[in-house]
């Protein structure tokens, strides 16, 4: 299927650029589709292409030893991935996952060099965008290395849990993102993290206060 | 407690990013904005909150003390 002009003046890479610029560029770009749940790519794996969303959402993630997934971002149209590893060169640095059914556009490294060398204003398009995404990373990394989301999500769980049977809180996971200056993947993270330790039982549309008395000590509050 | 996620309609921009995601099947897009399906038993997976790019999908949690359950 042809790329078209207007899909790649959506992608902030191609933002500002008139068609004269843009028209030799599309045929660098190609498209793929991948179904609900397929990975597109794993982590240390070679990385070879630039890809943008152009429907439907993909999940940029890693998998520790033990099988713990952490989301690093949702991508949703518009947006790109696997930018650094292409552009820096090596390997990639994450695995990327289709959350629906997706259509992509890609750009091999290859020819992502061809380009940024021919257009000076893609390269500012990229600064533009990585910084973006070097802010993003930031916050990421001070949550995990300055603060204790699970006790802080600990805390607004013993804070508001029901002490009526017909009065019961109820809190979305960005809501306590919110309250406690995180990220929502941190949130659902921490939650599952409370789990595997026996302080909450997540049923369906419930957070069940399984032992108070654990989740006290997550929130270091007597 | 609601059985389905509470959707605000005046946020919502009929993208369709919540519909691609949810795995029950239980939203469409109706003249540009996002409803629950009837019928359909909402799994609470919370994806459609987490991909909703303008904030008018909400999973709430409710929180309850297990010997409050009763």
């Amino acid at each position: 299927m042809a790329i078209q002009l207007a899909s790649l003046k959506s992608i902030p890479y191609f933002s500002g650029l008139s068609d004269t610029t843009l028209a030799p560029i599309v045929k660098y770009v190609f498209e793929k589709r991948a179904e609900r749940g397929e990975i597109l790519f794993f982590e240390e794996e070679p990385a070879d292409v630039l890809y943008f969303v152009t429907e439907g959402v993909v999940k940029v993630f890693k998998t520790s030893a033990d099988g713990k997934e952490q989301i690093f971002g949702i991508i949703r149209p518009g947006d790109s991935f696997n930018d650094v590893p292409v552009i820096s060169g090596g390997k990639n640095l994450t695995s990327a996952g289709a959350m629906s059914a997706v259509t992509l556009n890609g750009i091999k490294k290859k020819d992502l060099e061809a380009i940024i060398n021919e257009n000076p204003q893609i390269a500012l398009n990229i600064i533009s965008v990585l910084s973006r995404r070097v802010k993003e990373l930031m916050t990421l990394v001070e949550d995990f290395s300055f603060r204790r989301v699970s006790s802080r999500v600990a805390k607004i769980l013993l804070e508001y849990m029901g002490k009526e049977s017909n009065e019961r809180p109820r809190l979305t996971q960005q809501e306590i993102a919110a309250m406690i200056g995180t990220a929502r993947e941190m949130v659902g993270r921490s939650l599952k993290s409370l789990e595997e330790d026996g302080a909450i039982r997540i049923e369906r549309n419930r957070i069940i206060i399984a032992d108070q008395r654990i989740l006290r000590e997550m929130a270091g509050v007597s | 407690m609601p059985e389905n996620p509470i959707i605000d309609e005046t946020k919502c921009d009929g993208c369709g990013l919540c519909v691609s995601v949810c795995t029950c099947g239980g939203l469409e897009i109706k003249n540009n904005v996002v409803t629950s399906i009837a019928g359909v038993k909402c799994g609470w997976c919370t994806m459609c909150e987490l991909v909703c790019p303008s904030g008018a999908i909400s999973c709430p949690f409710e929180i309850v003390i297990e010997d409050s359950e009763a």
